[in-house]
């Protein structure tokens, strides 16, 4: 396998669980606890990496995952001792957390493989030459197998407890009526995050795994509004940000796990102008003409009661419209075949135009 | 501990990171206490993180490391974020928090690919760009603490003169609307002054771990008082303290980084704050709750 292609397919191992378990973290409102489980996580890897000769990769892997529910199950602590409120509890809790891995490697890992930039966006690039031995044999590239068990976990999840995710998503107290503990199910998310975080820690760092945690879902959110969807998109979105990522970076000769991180933006600022139901350009034009097709019945309306027909003198005196609006509404109803001109400067309702104004047939508003 | 004392009066590099981190520490304690009762300490967070493309393309483009350059590039790219959040929340169906996490993750990922650009242009200069990234408290000189205090005097007599706005604003913003204050324009303004607060801090303590001094001393002064006065001066206070106090530690020993030290002494106040508090301690509503029950309990028998 060439070194590309191990990069590429341990980006595409961190996307695949990040992008299945922020989907439900931004339909839950907690993208934030995504950041801060991967900023809490630090400690633990810090431990983790103290004692990873007498720990296995999955041991350490778990052991650093449960700083992320630890985070968790401190901030709840925090919210639900009614004198901190919930953004500040997330603010406090992984600063705290963070500050104190950040200060473990400074004051005793400063001389071995643990530096801080690392911690913040990880080392992608060396994933090819970092490989996992065990007796002797080599098995390949060590993030293969991290990612691997945490991408199997994230699918495993999501397939497993579809329905139950869906249901303490979008309506918890149903969940709870229905016999499924939404506590359980927010920790088991949370635990999955936590997992994913730290094993995507080696190849992205804290800080950029939010990218691909919370942008592709974003993507996917303004795309469709079915759950099985979203979770199709959100996966593909994140796979495309690794790879155009991937290769930008190496293009320009930059940060690869930055690149993918603008990557992500990039294509969910495509989804935010373009997406067709929702982006922002086709509400701008939906609004235009809905603004439109109200003006014209305005001014059918306002002609109907003039007696069918009348000057555009009379009509924009009626109107009182300010600037060339009569005259751009005018023109619109001309081509739309609602009004005729019998005679230059005189304007009637076509027998469209009369239809429009009865009862019948409002003005569109899509 | 004494010997640190005389230093911090005497010693020229000390004496300007503890006044820099105090300044970072009145400022970010007073701008939090509204930001948290707002519910919006996270905001903090997610323009801190957007500071730092802003701090390399300004390098970028004028080839200096003057303070006031970089901060002013800082300044622009978290207000370009803020304007991204806002465009975001208010144009489509996506909340908040989702919001906060992009520009947060792809912001910082701009801001790392324009820092390795800039490494892999051989430019020398480069190597004091990262420590914007965890800060670095002990770099700070006279000329930073002087910007510094600048744009934190600024930052603070505004907030005084718009105390009453501010003040209706983060208790009762529909009772504000109604009274006719531009509401729009003050919320603006709120989250100007936050990010000059952001752009005080990030040299001393970083971009990630700016938030802590938004929110951390601001929710510890709100364990002892309900008064919107007395919550920022003890914020400040608290701040200022955290920012003095990991300053020193940290020039106690080596391999002492300042920023975390910061935040953990801040956390630190917070947790005996939520204990100790007045009226609020954990302690005392324990305490009470004892006294009730055995009250409750002595009646019955």
């Amino acid at each position: 396998m060439s070194p590309d292609l191990i990069v590429v397919v341990t980006a595409v191992l961190v996307a695949v669980p990040c992008a299945l378990l922020g989907t439900f973290l931004v339909l839950r409102q907690m993208a934030m606890m995504g950041d801060a489980i991967s900023h809490a996580v630090l400690p633990g890897i810090v431990v983790a990496f103290f004692l990873s000769e007498s720990l296995g990769p999955v041991t350490s892997l778990a052991g650093a995952g449960a700083f992320g529910l630890l985070a968790a199950v401190l901030v709840e602590a925090l919210r639900n001792t009614g004198r901190v409120m919930e953004d500040s509890s997330i603010g406090i809790v992984f600063t705290a957390l963070f500050a104190l891995g950040v200060f473990l490697i400074s004051r005793f890992a400063s001389d071995v493989h643990l530096d801080l930039q690392h911690v913040l966006f990880g080392e992608i690039a060396f994933s090819p030459l970092n490989t996992l031995v065990i007796g002797g044999v080599d098995l390949g590239p060590r993030s293969f197998w991290t990612l691997g068990i945490v991408t199997v976990v994230a699918v495993s999840l999501v397939l497993l407890l579809y329905k139950e995710l869906k249901i303490a998503t979008f309506d918890p107290g149903l969940a709870a009526a229905a016999g499924l503990s939404p506590v359980l199910v927010h920790y088991l998310l949370m635990g999955a995050v936590s997992v994913t975080t730290v094993g995507a820690f080696d190849s992205v760092g804290a800080v950029l795994v939010v990218a691909f945690l919370i942008a592709p879902p974003a993507t996917a959110y303004l795309l469709t509004d079915g759950l099985a969807r979203m979770l199709v998109i959100s996966v593909s979105v994140g796979v495309a940000s690794a790879i155009l990522g991937y290769y930008a970076a190496a293009l320009l000769d930059v940060a690869i796990a930055g690149m993918m991180a603008v990557a992500a933006g990039l294509y969910f600022a495509l989804g935010l102008l373009f997406s067709p139901s929702r982006g922002l350009v086709a509400n701008l034009l939906r609004r235009r003409r809905n603004r439109r097709s109200f003006a014209r019945g305005l001014l059918l309306a306002r002609l109907g009661t003039l007696g069918n027909r009348a000057t555009e003198e009379e009509l924009s005196e009626q109107l009182s419209w300010e600037g060339g609006r009569v005259s751009r509404t005018l023109h619109d109803a001309l081509s739309g075949g609602f009004v005729l001109r019998p005679s230059p400067g005189e304007v009637a309702l076509t027998r469209k135009g009369r239809e429009a104004t009865d009862g019948t047939a409002k003005p569109s508003a899509r | 501990m004494i010997e640190l004392v005389g230093d911090l009066l005497f010693d020229y590099t000390l004496r300007n990171v503890a006044l820099g981190s105090a300044i970072l520490g009145v400022v970010g304690g007073s701008l939090g206490t509204f930001a948290v009762l707002r519910r919006q300490g996270l905001l903090g967070d997610a323009l801190a993180h957007a500071t730092l493309p802003g701090v390399c393309a300004a390098f970028m483009l004028t080839g200096t490391k003057n303070p006031v350059v970089l901060l002013l590039g800082a300044g622009l790219s978290a207000a370009l974020g803020a304007l991204v959040i806002l465009a975001v929340v208010n144009g489509t169906r996506i909340k908040q928090d989702a919001a906060l996490g992009i520009v947060l993750s792809v912001f910082f990922g701009a801001g790392i690919v324009l820092l390795t650009y800039i490494a892999g242009s051989g430019d020398a200069g480069q190597s004091g760009l990262d420590r914007f990234i965890f800060g670095q408290a002990a770099t700070i000189v006279r000329e930073d603490v002087v910007t510094m205090g600048l744009l934190a005097l600024a930052a603070l007599v505004v907030t005084a003169l718009f105390f009453k706005e501010f003040k209706l604003l983060s208790f009762d913003p529909a009772l504000a609307a109604s009274l006719g204050f531009p509401v729009r324009a003050l919320n603006v303004l709120l989250t100007a002054l936050i990010v000059v607060a952001v752009v005080v801090g990030i040299q001393a303590v970083g971009v990630v771990l700016m938030a802590a001094m938004l929110i951390t001393p601001a929710a510890a002064a709100r364990q002892w008082t309900d008064r919107l006065s007395a919550m920022i001066l003890l914020s400040a206070l608290f701040g200022a303290a955290s920012g003095v106090s990991g300053a020193l530690i940290s020039a106690s020993g080596a391999n002492l980084p300042t920023g975390p030290l910061i935040v953990l002494v801040a956390t630190g106040i917070l947790l005996v704050s939520l204990l100790l508090g007045r009226r609020h301690g954990l302690l005392w509503s324990w305490r009470t709750g004892r006294r009730n029950r055995r009250e409750a309990l002595r009646r019955v028998a």
